[in-house]
């Protein structure tokens, strides 16, 4: 008898240990590359951030000095800080907006959806360096496209890219031409809210409007929610149309924050501090996006079960 | 939305003195159409394209593999800190990329791998990224387990069940995956600025770029360059463009 039980429970135990096994296989290409790519090179990073290194001598341990540097010394650290966040300020709700409006447009199917749905997603496709190389037509002062309609209106033209207090507008402009992924999105949680719910506010004698406040926003509060996120958490880290179309001027006014510690590392060749800059980057993504979920999460409706 | 395309297509087909016109003709007299190919012979344009092709096919099926993998593990099995490690994948998406972009660097100089493809092909392959394992987990869920189940009592392992039974059915993720992949192959700037200086190395969108700066007033052969650098993946949208809202459907936004 008990011959036999001990071995009915090592089979099953073995069964366990085999399931787990073959559970760790399927994921360990995963597993590896965020060891190899990820666990490792942040203990790296954070290595690096507390010395001050060159990559060609070996690296010195200077303790929390960049991190010193960095917020009392270093007036650029603060200016590619402030241009940042004001760019984001404006870019993300900005574009939330246009974004929202668009799909709740697009959502009512007055014309053929489809075509319209891709020529909103067109600018997402498109290339960022070949988006870089248009924009930079689009904007150029004498023979661009923007200032022949500011023209054409009857407005002055503007020094789009050159003028250090304007430039930061045409940034808006470029966000505001990408929020295809973001409406898409929108757009797929649109489909989602149920139509019965839409049926009993008609039922109640609610027009479109009331309808739009008190269905449609409260149930597509988490996608408003994750767009949200997703857009500050990306905003904050735009760095190609800086380095390409304004090479952060005029005047350090596009000196986007990834852009200045990207000099750091890979122009300047100051690692360390370049790794410094990473972390405080990390540390104020990290608490934006905690603090967005303490304050907001539970003004947020998610449907029961 | 359309009108900057609009734009760049008129302005890629006029000759150079029109492009200096103000205010602009929308319609370009005569239609320069040697445009392009001045534009796309001014730089080797050809080896760009092979590069970005040599880029972006093993890391597409690179990824559909391991992100499929992973995607089963997590979605179809049953193990001790699965859910954990779910949650330390999809944490990643939090981390700017500079964080890592910097340490990985210097690992790659070590290795001597910098100014070849490797650094370009072999980190995306490992995992295929923490969205899209994420992708594929979402689908996999929605499969009915009664099959794998009716194939178990069978004597059918997990890998025959994987591959077999799973993936078959998983065409519509398979083909999103894919699509997003190639996308931020053919597009990605930073990581081909990173690793790739010499010219017979370079992809599609750096040599875009090494194109706008010495080119950098010829508006008709920059428009054209960037319009035949963007056609690639217009038509793969207009092809695939289902795939993209089912993408989105996908993320199962209502079960995160």
């Amino acid at each position: 008898m008990a011959p036999i039980a001990t071995s009915i429970m090592d089979a099953a135990r073995w069964r366990r240990v085999q399931r787990t096994l073959a559970g760790y296989f399927f994921i360990s290409p995963g597993l590896l590359g965020i060891a190899l790519f990820l666990v490792g090179p942040l203990i790296y990073s954070f290595w690096l951030s507390l010395t001050e290194w060159d990559i060609i001598s070996p690296p010195v341990f200077v303790g929390l000095e960049n991190f010193r540097t960095a917020f009392l010394d270093d007036k650029l650290f603060w200016v590619s800080l402030y241009v940042t966040v004001r760019y984001t300020l404006v870019a993300v709700p900005l574009t939330l907006f246009a974004a929202l409006a668009a799909a709740l447009l697009l959502d009512l199917n007055l014309l053929g959806i489809s075509g319209f749905r891709a020529i909103y997603y067109l600018p997402a496709m498109t290339p960022a360096v070949a988006s870089v190389v248009l924009w930079r037509w689009i904007f150029n002062s004498e023979f661009g496209l923007l200032n022949y309609i500011l023209d054409f209106v009857g407005l002055p033209k503007v020094e789009w890219l050159i003028s250090a207090d304007v430039v930061m507008y045409s940034f808006w402009i470029m966000a505001l031409w990408s929020i295809g992924p973001m409406m898409i999105i929108f757009l797929a949680g649109l489909h989602g809210v149920p139509r019965t719910l839409y049926e009993a506010a008609e039922v109640d004698g609610a027009n479109a409007w009331r309808k739009l406040w008190a269905v449609t926003i409260p149930q597509l509060s988490p996608v408003i929610l994750f767009n949200l996120v997703i857009g500050l958490i990306n905003t904050f880290q735009v760095f190609t149309a800086g380095y390409l179309l304004t090479a952060g001027g005029p005047k350090n006014a596009t000196l986007f924050y990834v852009l200045y510690t990207y000099r750091n590392a890979f122009e300047w060749l100051k690692m360390g501090y370049a790794a410094s800059l990473s972390w405080v980057l990390f540390a104020i993504v990290m608490v934006m996006t905690l603090f967005i979920f303490r304050s907001l999460g539970r003004a947020v409706h998610y449907e029961a079960g | 939305m359309i009108l900057p395309f609009l734009w760049m297509i008129s302005s890629s087909l006029k000759t150079r003195s029109q492009v200096w016109v103000f205010p602009p003709d929308w319609i370009p007299d005569p239609v320069q159409w040697h445009n392009y190919v001045e534009a796309l012979s001014g730089l080797p344009f050809h080896v760009y394209t092979f590069n970005t092709l040599r880029i972006t096919i093993p890391v597409l099926l690179g990824t559909l593999l391991t992100a499929s993998m992973c995607g089963y593990g997590f979605a179809r099995m049953r193990f001790p800190g699965r859910d954990t490690l779910f949650m330390v994948f999809l944490s990643v998406l939090m981390l700017p990329a500079i964080v890592t972009m910097i340490p990985v660097f210097v690992m790659f100089t070590h290795l001597g791998w910098v100014n070849t493809l490797k650094p370009l092909i072999i980190p995306p392959i490992l995992g295929g990224g923490p969205f899209n394992v994420f992708l594929f987990r979402q689908f996999f869920r929605t499969i009915p387990n009664e099959l794998s189940d009716a194939a178990r009592m069978d004597g059918c392992g997990d890998l025959y069940i994987y591959w077999r039974i799973i993936l078959p059915l998983s065409r519509p993720v398979l083909a999103t995956v894919a699509i997003f992949t190639f996308l931020a192959n053919w597009n990605d700037f930073i990581g081909p600025l990173l690793y790739l200086q010499s010219d017979s190395k370079k992809t599609i969108a750096l040599g875009l770029a090494t194109f706008l700066g010495l080119y950098s007033t010829n508006w008709e052969l920059l428009m054209a360059a960037a319009t035949a650098v963007t056609i690639p993946a217009l038509i793969l949208f207009l092809f695939c463009q289902r795939y993209f809202v089912e993408g989105v459907v996908l993320t199962g936004l209502q079960g995160v």
